[in-house]
């Protein structure tokens, strides 16, 4: 929008609008200070902001005491495996609903959009039964499955959308070239998809990282990613403000990184392609 | 453009996602939907056979029942009023032109990024604490009487914690849709001597209902579903046991699995009513 606005209005706009955004981002500071206070400056009265003694002691007290990156490399692997696993398993289930359409796809689509809508506490028990069945109860690889499996539709859909915007012209000249599937796939489609796969699984990987029904009601002291291990921070004994604020400061300080490269994506995988 | 060979390659390569999903959906389902026809307390006498729809009857008649779904209209309502209002009103302002436009964007949807077991403890404990929380601090300022937010103002305080959460959400898609609004549609209205107010109502307002009511639909089915904020504050007491929390608690807590599943099975309805609405729109989107 070429719009001419006057010098005055956007000095208003940028005042208003930061401190919209640094009182929505407090929070966020808040916590990410305390974890550098002590204890006893966590909770004086009044509060202390910036003019205290910093120090780290809290972020080596967390590991020393809990063993936190036994639970940050649960996270890791739990994240990181569904999404790799579910990235596998719908890489070819999109680009054959984006290339190869049939009258059947749109329905499809809209019937894997319908099981994210599956509220899980109406299969809580099912699941956890199955579970002890298996023996995947507090397994890595049983929330690997489970959370490949909720995200799987919009790992679906955001390929889809992606590949979609892919011309099919390109891969028509590649077949009159004579590539075979394979070769299509292999050397035509797959560097024009690689930022839509890159994309997808950075939002997947959040949303995994961040998954908080499954992983608290599948998991005791073994498989416990982060949002576990801040939980058990509720009880009153665990109730350290300094401590609590440093340990959750490394459950989320990856994630807000990623977050910023990925706030496009999020309205493109959130929408299922409905807002872009 | 498909010739029958790419086609059955096609079917193929969709095939381990449909089974995957339909397997997801279909087995547990299923599951649930046999338990909730049956007297099951896996601790207290296991299964104790078939008792058709007193499950059912007995869920919607409990003490708990209503003030459960009050609880979870007031938390929903709640949060899509505050977050739809804010919302529009935040994606204006950020769609204006400013100085370090992203790296307020920036400061204002990170909230989303926050694990919800770590937003839920912090504003606990850091915020709402009625001894050394900041607003009790903040009250004392005032000389008021520090609250007991989570005892004695329970509601507002899961409100104001899932709105923070949810608030970034609705303001990317609204502000995304903002972006793709036509400027000349605008300047005309402005030339025209449209007040600010007019070309809010009239052009850009009409312009944001399909966002919005994606907002509305898919925030619903998140909000319908939130679990973390509860567990980690009030655990469900003080009036904050929604139909989510009430189902998880007759569940895993009570071990009534056959009550709770028939509890499921309602949460299930209720979702897939929403849903059906979104999917028209997701749907006819797919067409364009």
């Amino acid at each position: 929008m070429a719009r001419t606005v006057t010098t005055r209005r956007k000095a208003i706009n940028t005042a208003l609008a930061w401190a919209i955004g640094l009182t929505i981002f407090f929070p966020i500071l808040w916590t990410i200070l305390t974890s550098f206070k002590t204890e006893a400056t966590a909770i004086a009265d009044p509060p202390v902001f910036l003019f205290f003694d910093w120090t780290l002691e809290n972020y080596a007290v967390v590991q020393e005491r809990s063993d936190y990156m036994r639970f940050l490399w649960n996270s890791v692997i739990i994240a990181g495996g569904s999404t790799l696993l579910g990235i596998l398993i719908a890489v070819p289930a999109a680009w054959s609903m984006a290339f190869v359409p049939s009258r059947g796809t749109k329905d499809i689509l809209l019937w894997m959009l319908s099981t994210k809508m599956l509220p899980a506490v109406g299969v809580l028990y099912p699941i956890y039964l199955i579970f002890i069945q298996l023996g995947l109860l507090d397994t890595r690889i049983g929330l690997v499955i489970v959370l490949m499996l909720i995200n799987l539709p919009i790992i679906v859909w955001m390929l889809y959308t992606y590949f979609r915007e892919i011309p099919g012209e390109i891969l028509e000249a590649a077949r009159m070239d004579g590539a075979s599937l394979r070769e299509e796939i292999l050397y035509v489609l797959t560097p024009m998809a690689v930022p839509g796969i890159a994309s997808t699984i950075l939002l997947n990987f959040i949303l995994a990282w961040n998954e908080a029904f499954w992983t608290l009601n599948l998991t005791a002291a073994g498989a416990a990613p982060l949002t576990a291990f801040i939980a058990s921070y509720s009880s009153p004994e665990g109730l350290f403000y300094a401590k609590l604020s440093a340990a959750s400061t490394m459950a989320i300080a990856p994630i807000l990184i990623l977050g910023w490269f990925s706030q496009k994506q999020l309205v493109r995988g959130l929408t299922f392609g409905a807002v872009k | 453009m498909a010739t029958q060979h790419s086609r059955s390659a096609a079917r193929l390569m969709m095939a381990p996602a449909v089974i995957l999903l339909l397997g997801w959906m279909l087995v547990p389902l299923t599951m649930t939907l046999y338990f909730s026809f049956k007297r099951y307390l896996p601790l207290r006498g296991g299964d104790q056979g078939w008792v058709g729809f007193e499950n059912y009857i007995r869920f919607v008649t409990s003490s708990s029942f209503w003030p459960a779904v009050q609880a979870t209209l007031v938390i929903v309502g709640g949060v899509l009023v505050i977050t739809v209002i804010l919302g529009v009103l935040l994606a204006l302002l950020l769609d204006q032109p400013m100085w370090g436009q992203g790296i307020v964007r920036i400061l204002v949807i990170a909230p989303f990024f926050v694990m919800p077991t770590v937003s839920a403890l912090v504003w606990k404990n850091m915020f709402l604490d009625p001894v050394n929380g900041l607003f009790a601090h903040l009250w004392e300022v005032f000389g008021a009487t520090p609250i007991e937010w989570l005892s004695q103002a329970s509601l507002p305080s899961i409100i104001l914690i899932v709105s923070w959460q949810w608030l970034p959400f609705a303001t990317l898609i609204l502000l995304t849709a903002i972006q793709s609004l036509d400027g000349e549609q605008l300047e005309a209205a402005e030339m025209d001597g449209a007040p600010p107010l007019s070309r809010f109502g009239f052009i850009i307002l009409p312009h944001l209902a399909r966002a919005i009511t994606i907002v509305v639909l898919i925030q619903t089915i998140f909000l319908l579903a939130i679990f973390a904020e509860i567990f980690v504050t009030t655990q469900g007491s003080f009036g904050t046991r929604t139909l989510t929390y009430l189902i998880y608690q007759r569940v895993l807590e009570s071990q009534n699995v056959g009550l709770g599943s028939a509890g499921g099975i309602y949460a299930v309805i209720l979702a897939n009513i929403i849903a059906l609405f979104l999917m028209r729109i997701v749907g006819k989107n797919l067409d364009a």
